[in-house]
């Protein structure tokens, strides 16, 4: 009895001394926090160092997507990249779960802090890749997939990616 | 049998195997990449190596290849130890030292067999630091794309190619460690079966170009079983669809009829169903003879409008399933139905089947003919008209070298041994034919006749064995070859045109019988379901010819352009006759042109049906995908016409099942047709069967474009598969509903030994499709008379038809990248011939009003010429006719390009 009337008092005090702490809440929208940059919010696709669309459509974001959101189809172009022709997340869909961005082995994908994306109407929640893709490289600086991926495509050849010798002459029995 | 111990565990397993199959076969998990079930083992490539030990004493033990090992009793082995697996993963680890950084852009990964090897043997990290050595690729054609950095030098790729498949211009080039598996030059491969290089390469170096084009991971492919419709054989197909659209199609393994192979009309025709030309909608012409769209109501309307109380004739279709053709038959008669086969074809299939049903020799599977220890080809160009039997007889005459091998007690997977005992050895195959055929490499003897000619030498060599004739030239040779043999087979087909011939076909098998041989006879068949359409027109039918002359007011034209089967005069003369026509097609042609009111099938990849191949086995294929727009399975059309028509038996029907249960009565054939599957009612573990994997990626995407609130999946009420990824796909479901093979670890299609119950051997679930003709009865044939022997006239030349892999059919001319592979229709003539013509390769001729290509080929029979028949410009030529060459005024020759450099650009 005496053990509980102690209890009840002390989280009196406890919520008594909460008054006189500093507030963690804010006065959002007014007011933002800091989201780290490795926060998991809005989904971007994002280019190589040179500019160029990271995504090569290699379909491997969509089938880790535990809610299946992302869809899109591969094409080749002319100079030998393969690229998404379309590219769709369903926002309405997606759980922010970052298993898109773990998976991507292009850097294309990634998540960003911007977690604010309501809408009113719950079609306007499907982006495409003109909504999708920025200018910047995002948090992944240098890395450019092609330049060591073993795919011939226009301006670097067989035997020019990182780490390859020249192609070898097949016409040659020199050892 | 012997028993093996394997990690501590004793097993039994089959006699002679060795055990890298006795270990797949008992389900444990052994890597390797040279090794094939079809192609047995050469130890090339190191990966499934185990330690085995020599008693319960050795400690020490030694590293063997196990496919390269034969199974013994008391063999003991270790599989997962750390020195047999540390060893497997050095080796991994070593392919991939130059292996490229490619498998995002590689059209293999998610189904690359080296993936998964590297997965299984645990192979992580990436140790060597030096560079990686590089290639150049080559085009190879419209069909395959060529990443030759990927390869891991298995040699699966040239043994394939050229030791199974007997191509040339394939091989192992360059020296040491830069071996570079490619052709001597670039160039389109000539193999017809190159195609199967993407699934028997285990790497990302040969890949279907275009699905590289337009690519979707087998993860995400939706599959169904179905049944290859280009021509006669029967091959079982996996077709591909994503978006609605047929992406690819894959081998569909089934052990008595394709087993692991396609031909590339198969498996690259198809994309047909992906053309501009597919119609989407109903249509009817209004007063202007323009086609007008119609809606569901205005359609309904309409062919109530044409059709109550009115005669009805029907012309059904070889390339159509067999429930859709005997909707059609039943709803205008038997007597008013034609087959929709050319007359002069339908004949011959009827006396084919009577042949086949009433001969005391055996009509053997695609499995059987490979077991045949002597050939007979009688005029038929094989690898053009029934390619995936071609192969087979490439399979054929190597039962010398089994035999051989057999007296030396070497096992039959010692391929490389094998091969080196036998050198050319081979059970003889003759060829007899109007020209040089792509068998004429393995043949013991080749023989050019015009179909006449053949159908003498065969009534000659039947003569023969039966010891009634004697001579000692050409049929005395082969009679002799046949009666050494103990399994001779007899293959013959429509493809000649000669009835005498078949009828020369038939006397020779039943007369190896009465000589006690186990002989074979069988016929090749044009299209997919042309055996079914002589089997469901075996009592009565009505000619084409003969329609004009019926006082029908409707005709209603099921999946067939009746240009293909009649001449243009006949087709105009039928549609002045019959007031309206009704067309039920799914790609635009001339004879829907002619059509008032016109009804958008769906394509073979959309629709179920049941197809009956050459050998009379029944099939079914499922709809890969629901057809989009307002296209529907033709059999739903014929109901819908049923219903307007006020046929009453019809119109009962929902279902595709009740087809067969309302309309089979006590027939055996059609009864056969309805349990060539199980029906819709069928579960796996109390659950549908899905289409697609368990990974298919994007269902709440798809379509989030048109509209956020994903629609339910299509249910598919008529059969046991549905149109989703949830479902049982068990390894032993039925082989007839295999939708996709995948099994934990193997995610390549070599996958498929988890769904056999032996290596090689039948499916786990059972179900090869259902021979018909066994349990048949039909009225003999009367013999043809034998026609006179050739000579040649001269002003005037005899046509034959050539067959071309690429371009004679109907609608695989029509698949991607096939297209640049048909060429222009040509005439073939002997070079004197020519000459005398004034004629040189690449001229131009006039045949019968048709402008041709001519090409030069001594293998012609002087006084007759070859015309490339199912093209376009010779839809009006006849096999058989004498006709008129003339010198075409205004050709434009073709720019000089060797075949291979077509499209090279590209
Ligand atoms: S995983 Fe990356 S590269 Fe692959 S499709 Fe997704 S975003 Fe593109
Ligand atoms: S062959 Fe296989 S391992 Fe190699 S790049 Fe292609 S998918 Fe990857
Ligand atoms: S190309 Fe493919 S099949 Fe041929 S050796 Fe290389 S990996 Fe093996
Ligand atoms: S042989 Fe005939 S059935 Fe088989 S894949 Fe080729 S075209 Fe299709
Ligand atoms: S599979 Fe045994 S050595 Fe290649």
């Amino acid at each position: 009895m005496l053990r509980s009337l102690i209890s009840q008092l002390r989280t009196l005090g406890t919520v008594l001394q909460h008054s006189f702490t500093r507030a963690e809440t804010v006065e959002y929208p007014e007011q933002k926090p800091y989201l780290a940059p490795r926060y998991r919010g809005r989904i971007v696709l994002t280019r190589d160092p040179d500019g160029d669309e990271r995504c090569v459509a290699c379909n491997l974001c969509a089938v880790a997507c535990p809610v299946d959101c992302i869809a899109l189809q591969q094409g080749v172009r002319e100079d030998g990249r393969w690229y998404p022709e379309f590219f769709r997340i369903n926002f309405s869909r997606c759980i922010m779960c970052g298993m898109c961005e773990e998976a991507c082995p292009t850097a294309a994908i990634q998540l960003t802090p911007d977690f604010e994306m309501c809408e009113y109407d719950r079609q306007s929640m499907v982006y495409e890749k003109e909504h999708l893709l920025i200018d910047g490289t995002g948090k992944y600086h240098d890395y450019n997939f092609y330049r060591v991926s073993g795919l011939k495509i226009f301006g670097k050849d067989k035997g020019e990616a990182l780490n390859e010798e020249p192609p070898v002459d097949v016409k040659s029995l020199l050892p | 049998m012997p028993v093996i111990k394997v990690d501590g565990k004793d097993y039994e397993v089959a006699e002679g195997g060795n055990l890298l199959e006795s270990c797949l076969g008992l389900g444990l998990d052994l890597p390797y990449f040279c090794w094939h079930p079809a192609m047995g083992s050469i130890g090339a490539c190191r990966q499934c190596a185990v330690v085995q030990y020599q008693n319960e004493e050795d400690t020490r033990g030694r590293i063997v290849m196990a496919c390269m090992t034969p199974v013994t009793d008391g063999a003991i082995f270790d599989l997962s130890g750390e020195r047999a697996s540390g060893f497997r993963q050095t080796v991994v680890e070593s392919l991939m030292v130059d292996h490229p950084h490619d498998c995002p852009v590689c059209a293999e990964g998610g189904e690359c067999h080296l993936q998964d090897m590297t997965v299984m043997t645990g192979h992580r990290d990436r140790h060597y630091r030096g560079t990686k050595k590089t290639y150049r690729n080559q085009y190879l054609g419209p069909l395959i794309h060529h990443e030759m950095n990927r390869c891991i030098t298995c040699y699966r790729c040239t043994r394939f190619y050229r030791d199974y498949a007997g191509g040339t211009d394939l091989a192992a080039l360059a020296a040491h460690d830069h071996v570079y598996f490619g052709r001597h030059r670039e160039g389109t491969l000539e193999s017809p079966f190159a195609g199967n290089l993407v699934e028997v390469c285990p790497t990302g170096v040969f890949t279907d170009k275009s699905l590289v084009h337009d690519y979707t991971r087998k993860w995400d492919l939706q599959s169904a079983p179905s049944v290859c419709t280009s021509c006669g054989v029967g091959c079982n197909t996996l077709p591909g669809e994503r978006y609605g659209r047929l992406k690819r199609i894959h081998n569909r393994y089934n052990p008595a009829v394709n087993g692991y192979f396609l031909c590339d009309r198969g498996r690259f025709g198809g994309t047909h169903v992906n053309a501009e030309s597919r119609i989407d909608f109903p249509a009817q012409r209004d007063s202007e003879g323009r086609f007008q769209a119609l809606t569901d109501e205005a359609c309904a309307r309409a062919l109530r409008d044409r059709l109550q109380g009115k005669r009805l004739a029907g012309i059904g279709s070889p390339r159509a399933g067999a429930e859709a053709n005997l909707l059609l038959q039943r709803l205008v008669g038997a007597e008013n139905y034609a087959s929709g086969m050319a007359d002069d074809e339908h004949a011959l299939m009827q006396r084919a089947l009577a042949h086949l049903v009433n001969s005391t020799a055996h009509n053997p599977s695609l499995r059987e003919i490979e077991s045949a220890d002597a050939v007979l080809l009688l005029g038929e160009d094989l690898t053009h008209t029934a390619a995936r039997t071609a192969l087979a007889l490439r399979q054929a005459v190597r039962n010398e070298a089994h035999r051989l091998a057999e007296e030396l007690r070497l096992a039959p997977w010692q391929d490389a041994a094998i091969r080196n005992l036998a050198q050319d050895r081979r059970s003889p195959l003759h060829v007899v034919c109007a020209g040089s055929t792509d068998l004429d490499d393995i043949a013991a003897g080749h023989y050019r006749l015009v179909a006449a000619d053949q159908a003498r030498l065969a009534s000659d060599i039947a003569a023969i064995i039966r010891g009634e004739a004697r001579s000692d030239g050409a049929a005395a040779r082969i009679a002799a070859d046949l009666l050494a043999a103990e399994r001779p087979l007899v293959l013959s087909g429509p493809g000649a045109g000669s009835a005498a011939l078949l009828d020369g076909a038939a006397a020779i098998a039943e007369a190896l019988v009465a000589a006690g041989k186990a002989a074979m006879l069988s016929f090749t068949a044009a299209e997919c379901n042309s055996m079914g359409q002589a089997l469901l027109c075996r009592d009565s039918h009505i000619a084409l010819a003969a329609l004009a002359s019926t006082d029908a007011e409707v005709l209603i034209i099921l999946e067939n352009d009746l240009l293909r089967r009649l001449p243009m005069a006949s087709v105009e003369a039928l549609r002045a006759r019959i007031p309206t026509w009704i067309g039920i097609d799914c790609l635009e042609n001339d004879t829907l042109a002619r059509c008032d009111l016109v009804l958008p099938a769906a394509a073979f990849t959309e629709t179920e049906a049941t197809y009956i191949n050459q050998e009379g086995r029944a099939q079914r294929a499922f709809p890969t995908h629901p057809p989009a727009e307002a296209r529907r399975p033709a059999w739903r059309w014929l109901l819908d016409l049923a219903r307007a028509a006020g046929d009453r038996t019809l119109s009962g029907i929902g279902h595709f099942d009740d087809i067969g249960v309302t309309l089979a009565g006590e027939d055996p054939l059609l009864q056969g047709i309805a349990s060539a599957a199980p029906d819709h009612s069928f579960r796996s573990r109390g659950l549908k069967i899905p289409r697609q994997p368990h990974r298919y990626s994007g269902r709440t995407a798809m379509r989030a474009d048109v509209s956020v609130h994903e629609p339910r999946q299509t249910d598919d009420a008529d059969s046991a598969l549905a149109f989703s990824m949830e479902g049982s796909a068990t390894t032993d479901r039925p082989g007839a509903l295999l939708s996709y093979v995948w099994s934990p670890g193997w995610n390549s299609n070599q996958s498929l030994h988890k769904f056999q119950s032996e290596i090689g051997g039948a499916l786990r679930g059972e179900g090869s499709g259902l021979r018909l003709l066994d349990s048949l009865a039909v009225a003999a044939a009367t013999p043809a008379p034998l026609p006179e022997a050739f000579s040649r006239r001269e002003q005037e030349w005899l046509l034959q038809a050539r067959h071309h892999l690429f371009g004679s059919d109907e609608l695989s001319r029509l698949g991607s990248g096939i297209e640049a592979l048909t060429g222009r229709a040509a005439i073939y003539l002997h070079p004197e011939d020519a000459s005398r013509l004034g004629l040189e390769a690449g001229d131009g001729a006039v045949i019968a009003g048709a402008a041709l290509e001519v090409r030069l080929d001594p293998s012609q029979v002087p006084g007759s010429a070859g015309f490339s028949t199912g093209y376009p410009e010779t839809l009006a030529l006849r096999s058989g006719e004498w006709v008129n060459i003339d010198v075409a005024s205004d050709w434009q020759r073709q720019p000089e390009l060797i075949g291979s450099d077509r499209g090279a650009a590209s």
